[in-house]
């Protein structure tokens, strides 16, 4: 690992300061927040990230790890670790598709480090982003190609892919929070701002060195779900290569809001398939006002890949997707809610 | 003279590391150290530790290099396998993603301070051995700290819940079935304790 600086703010706008020069998630930042430091510390190691100044938000953290919920919905403070939030019983119970992204994601030490800020802002798992010996990477080193388009991308993204870039956005949680419409909430030096969540991501657009819509110094304090009672109807399914301790090859999120047998609202979001958390609202339109059925779920499933892009390694994803999300709103629709009833069937 | 396996591991290790900060000074964009050292104080096991370390240090390097307790293991150093697994303020994390610098003024416990001070194996460590809960022993330290957050955190049920919530405890030997017996052995005991 490289020498840098370390410094650890005891406030918000000391720490935005601290992080004026931070970027917008790009690797050649001088300057690099700090908070569980699952994806920094390892990426530092592997001498992908190169921070000059670490800035450790710690010293911020204790004010901004509430978990509250009301009549207006669920707000999770940004520092919040993903265990706590996991294990929360409103959270499992009103908001259970939030829950298990959270608790599917990592091993019980990750997420006892990892923030829920940081989680949102890890980085790719792309093999040749995370060793820096492979020369093209547009990602780490903007204008210098894409090894992956023509290399090992079996886990590779196949929605939002572009020839910049197809790396795969590798968490959870983002899924389920773009599944749900949520907000989120960032301080930086002109103060704080609410963004929808689904902005937060950039596409790659050519310049996938450049991840996110923050501001230079601006940090996560907050995501607010707004409140639905039908996302207790919610679910994660997440399809790994092996049972537990995997990111996805595949993952739906899906919130199902029923009237007897037939949708009056639904959410669907994809994970493990996509460039940035991707939500699939093409195809909670085409299932809208429809009878819940396997023929309906697998037609509202194509809608959803119509547009992917695979490159060999990747053929196998758009198949698995579909099946995904198909399981996902079937397992949805035989959930038993909190009232006793039980739609399957 | 007799040269113990720590000691040729511990030099091989030290070379390599010598390799890697001489092929990193190499480079020109490396910034000039301008952290020095920074105070940090651990505690420990219950001892209060006071130290002078470098910002890169991690708890797994303080532990090891710096207080000398090699219970904690290197495995990956990169978070993916759970060989250097500790308690910090009661939870468990991975000490090898962990800056030591971040966690000053901290309580941590190492497999060094499980046992009890007469010596007593904390009933998670006579689970393995009564269970036979592993073969090389590398991966055990981390298994066991992991195993008694498991149980305290009432995540060790059900068998499937402890293969679950054991999952970022990897042990390439294949002991996991007698990791789950020694984990429901000593959940008992924990309960009553």
């Amino acid at each position: 690992m490289r020498p840098f600086s370390y410094e650890r703010p005891p406030d918000l706008a000391q720490a935005s300061r601290a992080g004026a020069s931070s970027g917008q998630g790009q690797v050649d930042s001088p300057v690099q927040f700090l908070a569980g430091g699952t994806t920094l510390i390892d990426l530092m190691k592997l001498d992908v990230l190169r921070p000059s100044r670490v800035v450790d938000l710690g010293g911020v953290a204790d004010t901004l790890r509430s978990i509250t919920a009301d009549s207006r919905g669920l707000r999770l403070g940004a520092f919040a670790k993903m265990a706590a939030v996991a294990d929360h019983p409103v959270v499992r119970l009103s908001y259970p598709v939030v829950a298990q992204s959270l608790q599917l994601a990592a091993s019980a030490q990750l997420r006892n480090m990892a923030t829920l800020g940081g989680n949102v802002l890890q980085r790719t798992r792309c093999s040749y982003y995370r060793d820096s010996s492979w020369a093209a990477c547009n990602k780490r080193q903007p204008g210098s190609g894409c090894a992956a388009l023509r290399g090992f991308n079996r886990n590779h993204a196949i929605l939002g892919v572009d020839k910049s870039c197809i790396a795969q956005y590798p968490g959870d949680f983002a899924v389920a929070l773009v599944t749900l419409d949520a907000e989120v909430e960032v301080a930086g030096a002109h103060g704080r701002r609410r963004l929808p969540f689904e902005t937060l991501h950039r596409p790659a657009d050519g310049r996938p060195h450049i991840e996110t819509n923050l501001n230079s110094g601006e940090i996560i304090i907050a995501f607010n779900i707004p409140a639905a009672s039908w996302y207790r109807r919610s679910v994660y399914v997440k399809v790994r290569d092996r049972a537990s301790y995997e990111f996805a090859i595949a993952s739906a999120a899906v919130a199902l809001d029923l009237d007897g047998d037939r949708v009056r609202d639904v959410r669907i979001g994809l994970g493990g398939m996509a460039y940035r958390p991707w939500r699939a609202k093409e195809a909670e339109d085409t299932l809208k006002g429809k009878a819940l059925n396997e023929a309906n779920a697998t037609a509202a499933a194509a809608v959803a890949l119509r547009g992917a892009t695979s490159h060999g390694h990747n053929d196998y994803k758009p198949q698995l997707a579909r099946q995904t999300i198909v399981r996902a709103l079937l397992h949805a629709q035989a959930m038993p809610t909190s009232d006793g009833a039980n739609h399957a069937g | 003279m007799t040269i113990t396996r720590r000691e040729v591991l511990g030099g091989g290790a030290a070379a390599m590391a010598l390799g890697a900060e001489l092929a990193a000074a190499a480079r020109a964009d490396v910034p000039a150290d301008t952290a020095g050292t920074i105070a940090v104080r651990l505690h420990v096991n219950g001892k209060r530790r006071d130290l002078n370390l470098d910002a890169r240090v991690t708890v797994l390097d303080a532990l090891r290099d710096h207080l000398h307790l090699t219970g904690s293991k290197k495995g990956c150093d990169q978070g993916q396998c759970g060989a250097c697994t500790v308690l910090i303020d009661g939870r468990r994390v991975l000490s090898c993603l962990t800056l030591a610098v971040s966690v000053s003024g901290r309580k941590i416990v190492t497999i060094e301070g499980l046992a009890a001070s007469n010596g007593q194996l904390h009933p998670m460590q006579q689970a393995f051995i009564d269970q036979d809960g592993f073969q090389c022993g590398y991966c055990t330290p981390g298994q066991i700290l992991s195993a008694v957050a498991c149980v305290k955190e009432g995540h060790a049920d059900t068998d499937d819940e402890i293969r679950e919530f054991m999952s970022g405890n990897l042990c390439r030997c294949g002991a996991y079935p007698k990791i789950v017996a020694a984990i429901k052995q000593a959940r008992d005991h924990m309960d009553s304790a």
